[in-house]
């Protein structure tokens, strides 16, 4: 089955389409709703195609780690729900789910998306922990843009809840940048944006790269067991830098 | 990563870095080849004050059996870090970072063993890391890749790693642990030598274009000269060994589909 896919998929290639009649280098329809989730903080659903992500940030006072005593916590989670595809298992994370939601994490911190140091309510002793969890619910590839897309939507409309927690008035997160990811995979010799399930099931390598406003990298995954040259990874950050624009002026 | 303020000057006025390196210098390295009895293979790594250790288990069966692949071998590697490898004691057993450094250095040796010639097997390839200095996970694949091919499994090619990364606002070659802590970026890469591929590729913190082009190639260049290192560990290895067994090398370079 997976060999007839390949074959077709990249009998298509070959002409210059994919089955999606999608360009190489073009992303599928997206479509944000913030303010989804009554009950978090923050809150965005990203419809990326068919892939289907909801993104919940919650926030909870906590003591701060030793050595970044003047910062707040982040703690980012990816849940892959057995509803969202027939590969998906109830259970703890397994290696793909980590993955997805350390490449976010690392996205968003390495970005420096919020300023940190604005979750400190007593330095040393009391910090904002934000929990950034992704649930996604429809599985249909890239999940690492639109959980990185849900991740800065939701961070954007989210508030600092310090009322309810007795820590004075509630403020906005204090948002800074928007490091925005884009992922794309090679299949044979060609490299397509925004990979649908099927195109992720045949594909030979993948890379994520995350860029902020001023075209500056901030993070990077390749993964699946195939190769890149370096050619072919500065051509996915020459991609990375104008899809991400777009990306970034809708959220 | 992302440049913790620090009184640490991590590059003098005269351009040299803490442990007295220059921006593109590499920390010491030394790999031993078949170093452990019991295991199909094995390599040791010292680089710098990291201390590494690579076991490699098959061609074997299997499990669990769902996991097999009926057309391929599994390489499946598990990275571990040694409670005591680290100042604050680690507590044991798989975190999410260990996971994480598992999955991507399994799917980069994948790309290089010749994983069709033993269908529904699985290798495994364990890499312990006794002592922690910054670049463990380069440090682990470069062992691992030598552990593969003193286990005698026929490969394209033996993956090389090694890092690069930004301190003090200069592009530098393999982090010390310091410059890991407070730097401002780093770029582990994981390359192929015989085919001019990258198999692993990581990066955080930050960087403009002209800085990654330069630390991604610095990493390359060196990943060459650790390529010469791994050979000559082998060639040390069976050399000595040459009146018991025919040596294993590598596979001869045989043009495949990646």
């Amino acid at each position: 089955m997976a060999d007839l896919k390949r074959d077709h998929i990249a009998k298509l290639l070959s002409k210059g389409v994919r089955a999606d009649g999608r360009k190489f280098d073009e992303m599928r329809q997206l479509n944000i709703q913030t303010n989804y989730i009554r009950s978090a903080e923050g809150s965005a659903r990203v419809q990326l195609g068919n892939t289907d992500v909801v993104v919940g940030i919650k926030l909870i006072v906590g003591a701060p780690f030793g050595d970044t005593p003047n910062t707040g916590v982040l703690t980012t989670n990816a849940e892959l729900i057995p509803m969202a595809s027939e590969t998906f298992e109830s259970g703890p994370p397994d290696r793909e789910s980590i993955e997805i939601s350390r490449v976010v994490d690392r996205g968003i911190r390495e970005g420096h998306a919020v300023d940190m140091t604005k979750l400190c309510i007593e330095p040393g002793k009391e910090v904002w922990i934000m929990f950034l969890d992704v649930h996604v619910i429809d599985y249909d590839g890239n999940l690492f843009d639109a959980a990185n897309i849900g991740a800065n939507a939701a961070l954007k409309t989210a508030v600092v809840p310090a009322k309810r927690a007795g820590k004075g008035e509630d403020y906005p997160m204090p948002v800074q940048h928007t490091p925005i990811s884009l992922t794309a995979v090679k299949i044979g010799e060609h490299i397509l944006v925004d990979p649908t399930h099927d195109e992720e099931r045949v594909a030979d390598a993948r890379l994520t790269v995350t860029l902020l406003e001023n075209g500056n990298l901030c993070a990077m995954q390749k993964g699946l067991s195939g190769a890149f040259s370096m050619d072919e990874v500065f051509r996915i950050i020459d991609m990375s830098k104008k899809l991400g624009a777009e990306v970034r002026s809708k959220i | 990563m992302g440049g913790t303020p620090t009184d640490l000057k991590l590059i003098d006025e005269n351009g040299r870095r803490l442990d007295g390196r220059l921006p593109d210098e590499m920390r010491p390295l030394r790999i031993e080849a078949g170093v452990l009895k019991r295991a199909d293979g094995s390599a040791y790594v010292e680089w710098g004050n990291n201390k590494v250790l690579a076991a490699v288990y098959g061609p074997r069966e299997c499990h669990p059996r769902h996991a097999q692949n009926p057309t391929r071998a599994l390489v499946q590697c598990h990275y571990n870090m040694a409670a005591f490898s680290v100042d604050d004691r680690k507590r044991p057993g798989p975190d999410r970072r260990s996971q994480e450094i598992s999955k991507i250095i399994s799917e980069a040796l994948t790309h290089v063993v010749f994983t069709e010639y033993f269908p529904r097997a699985s290798i495994d390839v364990y890499i312990e890391v006794l002592q922690a200095n910054a670049g463990t996970r380069c440090a682990g694949l470069t062992a691992a890749s030598v552990a593969l091919a003193d286990a005698g499994i026929p490969m394209r090619d033996m993956v090389a790693s090694c890092a690069a990364g930004k301190v003090a606002n200069t592009v530098v070659l393999d982090l010390g642990k310091e410059e890991d802590n407070f730097g401002q970026a780093d770029i582990p890469v994981g390359y192929v030598p015989r085919t001019d591929e990258i198999v692993l590729l990581q990066m955080d913190g930050d960087l403009t274009l002209d800085e990654y082009k330069k630390g991604l190639t610095m990493a390359v260049e060196a990943c060459k000269n650790i390529h010469e290192i791994q050979r000559d560990a082998l060639r040390r290895r069976y050399q000595a060994k040459s009146m018991e067994a025919p040596a294993a090398e590598p596979a001869p370079a045989q043009q495949e589909g990646a």
